[in-house]
């Protein structure tokens, strides 16, 4: 018996500390990468480290829906990115032409709110449907199926985005306050405070539901154990319905965010952000709330200073950079930065 | 008629001990692949012009071959996906290296070099010049190592992580061939431009055209039906029952000593290695490697062609891909070009695949889980738990 054990310790000594030394020496150079950027042009390093956040707190409405979903039923949902395609989609038409809102102004801002409840109830009731409809009967099926099946849903939305939205991409006026203020020739755009006075009341919103409510509790019971919350009186039905619902409001906020700043909608959004989101929340740790914005953060910031720095790869490398991170962290760091680690790892 | 010829055929032979059914099948492909290419080669040409445009229109014969590269692929991503269990999300990256493995060693695109090898291309040409036998092997090699450097760190992981990272390569790769244009100063891939053209497939003593569609059908079916005896014979050794063993109870395949990550190493270099020799024929067929095709939706395709067909079942596999491939290629366009005729609409029919291909994941994961031909022991798993019944139906 100890033969074994010393021969496995061993092996996993050797594995973990050849872990820990490609892990600092990729963490020297990055560190290199940036002190030379940051000597080379202090404001341009600001202005990406901003551009970098603005998007990672967006990414972070997104990977919640993620790892809520993930937490819950250990399921990949790959519909997610695209429901918060249809968020953005919806917000346009909602804004500019059900409403008629093209320019900045008080009446605009009221749209912009009384959109932001209304694109929350719809994606959240449109995210119910389909846990109501496509994954509910395979819950305890093999994993294999309500992925495949997560996929196909994802190409359903896709679809109503390419009918709604057309096959190119769209532009949009923002009803935000345009303009920036400047601070040491950093600009900050108005549009980007105002994204994160949403976001982060929302994000407040979630973390209080999640710890301080009666449904919260469900939920995390749910999440542990699901049987043994059926035992204890849970409705194990209608907390993941909430759970849905709670992921898909934050992709409606995303998205409606997403168009006012960005000004541009297109089928095929959903999609790539999606597959942001998702290495957001692995790196955090999936099913960890926290987790989940630290790591929508990180990779916002890393997104950004390598979009903008003046030595980096530029932005075409954009997302080989991404998913090699999420690729080396499913390697060496399956469970993130804050997930707690599991025996379980077949 | 071929097709529902070979459908009545695999419902009789259902009661048959699988081999014979195997057999049966096997000779409605070998039938149904001369039918096919006598058809073309020798009788389409001599019918009315009317008559022939309603051929061109349903199934081109360039459409056939292209089917047939479908197939090569949609039976590596079997080995992965149906036989060992492991989702693939990335198979187009595969595509895209076997693709590019033909680009560089039968184009002549590395102008600095002169190389040339069993090729039917006049010798002064410069380049990299290699039989397509040979690329074809190379192509698969290429692939397989890639396959097991991507496979070797994440197969420990949980089926859904695993499904991410390959999603992920899938990503990387084409974006590599993308911006490949200039990676410190050398050009791999020529970017967006793509390579174009590569050397048509040699026989011996002869360089076929870019539109000889006969020999190019023989070899696709040549290809294919190597695929085909490949999953059988692999299915039913040592290696294939590892496999399924895998797929059914992890645990209890390990316990009974099945080194897990060697085996799912095998079936992911297998199944990258069919992919490779896809990518490669893909290459050939249309003459040249674009970065710009090898995107998500093919991954996905892939994947809806073994759902449908049914999830580790060779044949099931490869009428499901034949008939995606149709559906997409041709099939779409022409049967909304006939209801639009018919009925005085304007629909764009091929606008709609987005929603089939959907439609036809959830729909099968729904409803048929095992596929349009199923695979006795598959279906037994994938009904698992749904309720009492259905698994007393799946135990037999």
């Amino acid at each position: 018996m100890s033969i074994f054990t010393t021969g496995y310790q061993a092996r996993q000594l050797r594995r973990r500390y050849l872990e820990r030394t490609l892990g600092s020496l990729a963490s020297v150079l990055v560190l290199f990468w940036l002190s030379i950027n940051f000597i080379k042009s202090p404001s341009q390093f600001f202005q990406a480290s901003l551009i970098g956040l603005s998007n990672g707190i967006l990414y972070a409405l997104i990977a919640l829906g993620y790892t809520l979903v993930y937490g819950i039923i250990e399921l990949i949902n790959f519909a997610h990115g695209d429901l918060f395609m249809l968020g953005a989609v919806f917000s346009a038409n909602f804004i500019s032409i059900w409403f008629g809102k093209t320019s900045s102004g008080p009446a605009a801002w009221g749209i912009f709110f009384l959109c932001l409840l209304v694109v929350m109830t719809v994606s959240a009731t449109v995210n119910v449907g389909i846990e109501r409809f496509a994954y509910r009967r395979l819950r305890r099926a093999p994993k294999l199926a309500p992925l495949i099946t997560a996929v196909g849903v994802s190409f359903c939305l896709q679809f109503v985005g390419l009918r709604w939205n057309g096959s190119g991409p769209k532009t949009w006026n923002s009803v935000l306050p345009a303009g920036a203020f400047h601070i040491s020739g950093v600009s900050i755009d108005y549009t980007t405070l105002f994204s994160f006075a949403v976001t982060i009341p929302l994000l407040l919103l979630m973390s209080w539901i999640v710890t301080r409510t009666r449904q919260g509790k469900a939920m995390r019971a749910t999440a542990q154990d699901q049987d043994a919350a059926r035992l204890m009186g849970i409705n194990v039905d209608r907390t993941i319905s909430f759970t849905f619902a709670l992921g898909g409001a934050l992709a409606g906020a995303a998205g409606l965010l997403f168009q006012q700043t960005r000004g541009l909608t297109s089928y095929n959004l959903g999609y790539q952000l999606g597959l942001i989101a998702f290495t957001s929340a692995v790196m955090g740790g999936i099913g960890n709330l926290q987790g989940a914005v630290l790591g929508a953060l990180l990779i916002g910031l890393i997104q950004g200073l390598n979009d903008g720095l003046p030595i980096g790869l530029g932005q075409q490398w954009s997302q080989t950079v991404v998913f090699s991170i999420l690729i080396l962290l499913m390697a060496f760091r399956p469970t993130g930065l804050l997930g707690k680690p599991t025996t379980e790892k077949v | 008629m071929a097709k529902i010829a070979l459908k009545k055929k695999a419902k009789k032979s259902k009661a048959l001990k699988p081999a014979a059914s195997q057999r049966t099948w096997a000779i409605g492909f070998i039938i149904a692949a001369v039918v096919l290419w006598t058809f073309y080669t020798f009788i389409m040409f001599r019918l009315p012009y009317s008559v022939q445009t309603v051929f061109q229109n349903w199934l081109p014969p360039t459409k056939l071959n292209e089917a047939m590269v479908w197939v090569i692929c949609a039976l590596g991503l079997n080995i992965v996906v149906g036989y060992a269990g492991l989702l693939d999300l990335g198979f187009v990256a595969f595509w895209a290296i076997g693709g590019y493995s033909a680009g560089w060693f039968m184009s002549a695109f590395f102008r600095q070099v002169n190389f040339h090898l069993f090729s039917t291309v006049k010798p002064e040409l410069p380049g990299i010049h290699i039989s397509f036998w040979g690329v074809i092997f190379i192509g698969g090699v290429i692939c397989a190592i890639f396959g097991v450097i991507i496979g070797a760190p994440t197969l420990r992981l949980k089926s859904d992580y695993l499904a991410l990272v390959t999603l992920g390569f899938g990503e990387i790769i084409p974006q590599i061939f993308t911006n490949g244009e200039n990676i410190a100063g050398f050009n791999m891939s020529n970017g967006t431009k793509g390579i174009s053209p590569v050397d048509n497939i040699g026989v011996p003593g002869k360089a076929l055209g870019p539109f000889d569609f006969s020999w190019k059908f023989t070899i696709f079916a040549l290809l294919t039906a190597m695929m085909v005896f490949i999953s059988l014979r692999l299915r039913t050794g040592r290696l294939g029952r590892a496999w399924l063993a895998i797929r059914e109870d992890e645990l209890a395949a390990s316990m009974m000593g099945v080194p897990l990550m060697r085996t799912k190493l095998a079936a992911y270099s297998v199944g990258a290695f069919t992919g490779g020799i896809g990518g490669v024929a893909f290459a050939t067929h249309v003459n040249g490697v674009f970065a710009d095709r090898f995107n998500f939706s093919i991954s996905i395709i892939l994947l809806a062609m073994v759902v449908l067909g049914g999830m580790g079942n060779v044949w099931g596999v490869m009428v499901g891909a034949l008939l995606i491939a149709w559906v997409n290629s041709t099939g779409l366009q022409a049967l909304g070009d006939l209801v639009n005729t018919s009925f005085g609409t304007s629909i764009n029919f091929p606008s709609y695949n987005f929603v089939l291909f959907g439609g036809v994941l959830i729909f099968m994961m729904l409803f048929k889980r095992e596929g349009l031909i199923p695979e006795s022991r598959l279906k037994a798993i994938l009904h698992e738990g749904d309720d009492a019944s259905a698994n007393l139906e799946g135990h037999h």
